[in-house]
């Protein structure tokens, strides 16, 4: 298997609740870009875990559901613990192409970074078209987390970031929901972490978009974050 | 003395007796029982001698007696209920602290198996 032949230095993680439909082929193509892809099976229903491991990923198992920010979390200690150097974190329904995730290691690897966010809304670059619901949905994210945690990054709710084994390390995830992706930025500013963002296309099937966040999702999102912000 | 006074009053000493039975079986902590104690005195007070809020109201500068019940019971709910959200939120972290745990200790085991 290929964690037992190499205990890798560049580690793909993949968080993944009920996510049959697309984990085998998203991690197919991952292990071509990375030495260890692992993917967190947060308490799937479904067949997610087996054709994971199938495809060839280091499946982890959370017991019960635990949400996004909890399989991050778990991810990213799994891939502290394999040895990881540059570990970049993508989504598993297919909205993340393994090309990207690739480039975010190469810029992990360079050194000079700690994070890396790969930005669907970097203007003007290879981002490609985001509907335009979910640009609004974006900023608000955006403006939201600058509000919050006073750091301006062009795509705060990104799934695909990189981190260093040092950012890895240090990371002190708090939050089980979405609003993990902002508390990534809130890290980033508390850790004083050095960054960089990679334009990366926006990729938008119907499945992920079916999947995606919803108004009332983004809305529960917004209001947790606050409420967590002032009480801590 | 209105039936309404006799059921609220009935009740109150109900939570009252309870408050104290868990403070007695050591689950609840002095501070909790002194506060519940107060609580559940003044409803008892105030359902004897409603007057007791209209004084009460003119103190604070609000118009009616029952406007400064509500206005208490409206800010206890809220201190409450915020109260709750913190909790759970620990509850939620705790929970995952657990989860993690174990898939972390099944990776350990999947690899010693694989490279012993």
């Amino acid at each position: 298997m290929l964690w037992s032949r190499a205990l890798g230095t560049k580690v793909i993680v993949i968080p993944a609740y009920n996510e049959e439909a697309t984990i085998a082929q998203v991690v197919r193509e991952a292990v071509q870009v990375a030495d260890v892809v692992v993917v967190v099976d947060d308490g799937s229903r479904d067949q997610s875990a087996a054709l994971a491991k199938q495809a060839g990923a280091l499946v982890v198992r959370h017991a019960v559901n635990r949400g996004l920010g909890g399989a991050l979390g778990t991810g990213i200690a799994a891939a502290v613990k394999l040895g990881a150097t540059a570990i970049v974190t993508m989504d598993a329904d297919g909205q993340h192409r393994a090309e990207d995730a690739r480039r975010v290691l190469v810029r992990v690897e360079q050194g000079d970074v700690d994070f890396v966010i790969g930005s669907r809304l970097i203007p003007g670059d290879a981002g490609g078209k985001m509907p335009l619901r979910r640009i609004i949905f974006n900023s608000i994210g955006n403006v939201l987390t600058y509000v919050l945690f006073g750091v301006w990054v062009s795509d705060s709710q990104s799934g695909l970031r990189g981190l260093s084994r040092g950012a890895a390390e240090s990371l002190d995830l708090r939050t089980n929901g979405m609003e993990v992706s902002s508390e990534f930025i809130k890290e980033l500013k508390e850790k004083r972490w050095r960054y960089a963002e990679i334009a990366i296309p926006a990729i938008y099937t119907e499945y992920s978009m079916s999947k995606g966040q919803s108004l009332f999702v983004g809305v529960k999102t917004a209001a947790k974050l606050i409420i967590r912000r002032f009480i801590g | 003395m209105s039936a309404i006074s006799i059921v609220l009053i009935c009740f109150a000493v109900f939570a009252l007796s309870r408050a104290v039975l868990r403070f007695r079986r050591g689950g609840l902590p002095l501070l909790h029982l002194g506060l519940w104690v107060l609580f559940w005195s003044a409803v008892i007070v105030v359902v004897v001698q409603p007057s007791v809020t209209s004084r009460l109201a003119t103190l604070l500068g609000v118009g009616r007696g029952a406007d400064v019940v509500i206005y208490l019971s409206l800010m206890s709910l809220f201190y409450l209920l915020f109260r709750m959200f913190g909790k759970i939120e620990d509850l939620e972290r705790q929970i995952t602290r657990v989860v993690r745990a174990a898939a972390l200790k099944e990776l350990d085991d999947t690899l010693s198996r694989r490279d012993p």
